[in-house]
């Protein structure tokens, strides 16, 4: 069943767009990360116009984030103090990000840096996560205890926080940073920025793999709805009609995802997502590095 | 000067050409609705004339369909450092979203070079592109390229020996339109041709329109994006929310 798309002005598949946000639900929920990784790039493979295709997936992810967090906080595995402090430093990440990405966009090559970003960071992020989550499975086989985390600088900075759900007790400070900087990364690459906050919540706060992904998703669900709201007001791109066709397939996929999350072991869901995560690294790199077979490309003027 | 005007007036029928378009189209609206998948148009017509069919050279007849025109960018990659990255940007002035020409025999037999450059026939000569900056070689590449692209994607047309032409007066084409259609006035052409020039031109239009809810979403997002994005956000909280509820309703 084809379907036109109002803003994006093409035809596509109803059926497809259903399935594709279905499929990214499952892994929003199961992971914590709002899926705007693989979504977009998905998109701008079934022929949506790039601009659109970032504006649209962000009013996605806030329905498929919301769907999780739900599920989530029955559970009671949200740290809403957690979150609340993030997202202070995300929302003032993501305004600073629009600086720089527009200064960015001045120069040129803001495409190309995108890519980079994603190249880059998807890779670090899912290089680490892989061996130490390699490493835990060996150690749980063997029956050795997983090592707590040390007390590090995370502990001596000063405005300590008891963080309840999370059993922490830190400085405000980390969580802020942390958020700031996902905050102007997701600003940037168009994404909610799941897929850096739930390694970084992991390893930089040591918080429990349990708690992070309903704290991540919170988390996104603001930052998204922001990033939704000033493309539909500056740039005209959301897509409410492609919205709708693929968060109906996300909500129900979240769902999903949530119940498969909540049944496999910490562990496991880890090296699952550092795999996804490096699988998307490795086919950003093949296509910078490898000769396209369009050399061309046509945009709008103006556009970079 | 009013008796000049009457007189040119009244002049105007003994001046007229002696072959003219009587032309019919299968619709001169295209909607836009939610279920658009493209359309067919069918573009007919008879040849009118005051005086017989001169016997020396055969009529052609050459027919174009342009979709609004909008200022494009076609970047061309390169190898450097190893990754590919795109260097090189021309700016084409004027390139319609839609463009195709269809014509009773071969363009080339059928338009002299000098009559493509008047009227801008050919799909080459439809883009407008004043010049590209002097750092850049083959510019001519870039528009290549962009009609390359565009005409992969079926949105430039070459319809050659597509027009049907009956006794010399009845001819008849088709042009499919795409689904990933633009909105606006597709300007329709229809030029009489006879030795490679224009004897006679008929121009109208096609109103491709977005429709119903189409319509309705799209104007909302561009009159008041604010509250179209708080219907956005309210849509993917209501559908966020009543899945998670259908769910654990299910559950229960």
């Amino acid at each position: 069943m084809q379907i036109y798309l109002p803003i994006a002005e093409v035809s596509v598949n109803a059926f497809l767009l259903l399935g594709l946000g279905g499929m990214v639900g499952i892994l929003s929920g199961m992971f914590g990360v709002g899926g705007g990784f693989l979504m977009t790039p998905l998109l701008f493979f079934i022929g949506i116009p790039p601009a659109v295709a970032v504006a649209t997936e962000a009013n996605q992810i806030v329905a498929s984030s919301f769907s999780g967090v739900l599920a989530h906080l029955r559970r009671k595995t949200v740290d809403l103090k957690m979150g609340t402090v993030l997202l202070v430093g995300g929302l003032i990440g993501a305004a600073l990000g629009v600086v720089v990405f527009n200064y960015l966009k001045s120069l040129g090559q803001v495409d190309l840096l995108v890519r980079l970003c994603y190249v880059v960071f998807l890779g670090i992020i899912g290089a680490l996560m892989f061996v130490e989550s390699l490493k835990a499975i060996r150690n749980t086989a063997r029956g050795a205890p997983a090592k707590r985390k040390k007390h590090g600088l995370v502990h001596k900075l000063p405005f300590k926080m008891r963080f309840r759900v999370s059993g922490l007790y830190i400085s405000a400070i980390p969580p802020l940073i942390v958020g700031l900087c996902v905050g102007v990364l997701a600003a940037i690459m168009g994404v909610g920025g799941g897929f850096i906050m739930v390694p970084a919540m992991i390893y930089i706060l040591g918080m429990p793999t349990k708690v992070v992904v309903g704290t991540s998703l919170f988390q996104i669900i603001f930052v998204t709805a922001f990033t939704t709201m000033l493309h539909a007001t500056t740039n005209y791109t959301v897509d409410i009609v492609l919205a709708v066709l693929l968060l109906v397939g996300g909500v129900i996929g979240a769902q999903i995802g949530t119940r498969i999350g909540v049944k496999m072991k910490a562990e496991q869901l880890r090296i699952l997502l550092a795999l996804l995560v490096l699988a998307v690294c490795g086919k950003l790199a093949f296509d910078l590095l490898v000769v396209p077979s369009e050399l061309y490309s046509l945009g709008a003027k103006g556009s970079h | 000067m009013r008796l000049l005007l009457a007189l040119i007036l009244l002049l105007w029928p003994l001046s007229a050409i002696a072959e003219e378009v009587v032309l019919g189209l299968s619709s001169d609206e295209v909607a836009i609705t939610t279920s658009f998948n493209g359309s067919e148009i069918l573009i007919f017509g008879a040849v009118k004339r005051e005086a017989p069919i001169p016997k020396d050279s055969d009529l052609d007849v050459v027919i174009t369909v342009a979709g609004p025109s909008e200022p494009v960018t076609v970047r061309r990659k390169e190898n450097r450092f190893g990754i590919w990255v795109n260097t090189d940007a021309v700016e084409v002035d004027l390139a319609p979203s839609f463009y195709a020409v269809a014509s009773s025999g071969n363009l080339a037999d059928v338009v002299s070079d000098v009559e493509d450059l008047r009227h801008k026939i050919s799909i080459p000569r439809a883009i407008r592109s004043v010049g590209a900056p002097d750092s850049i070689e083959n510019a001519r590449t870039f528009t290549d390229a962009l009609i390359r692209i565009r005409a992969g994607a079926d949105q430039y047309q070459l319809l050659e020996n597509r027009v049907a032409l009956d006794a010399q007066t009845l001819f008849r084409t088709s042009v499919r339109l795409p689904a990933a259609l633009t909105e606006g006035d597709y300007a329709t052409r229809i030029f009489l041709m006879r030795d490679g020039t224009v004897v006679s031109k008929y121009e109208t239009k096609i109103d491709v329109r977005k429709v119903g809810l189409e319509r309705w979403l799209f104007t909302l997002s561009r009159e008041n994006p604010a509250l179209y994005g708080l219907m956005s956000l309210a849509i993917a909280i209501a559908a966020g929310w009543g899945a998670s509820a259908a769910f654990s309703f299910l559950r229960q």
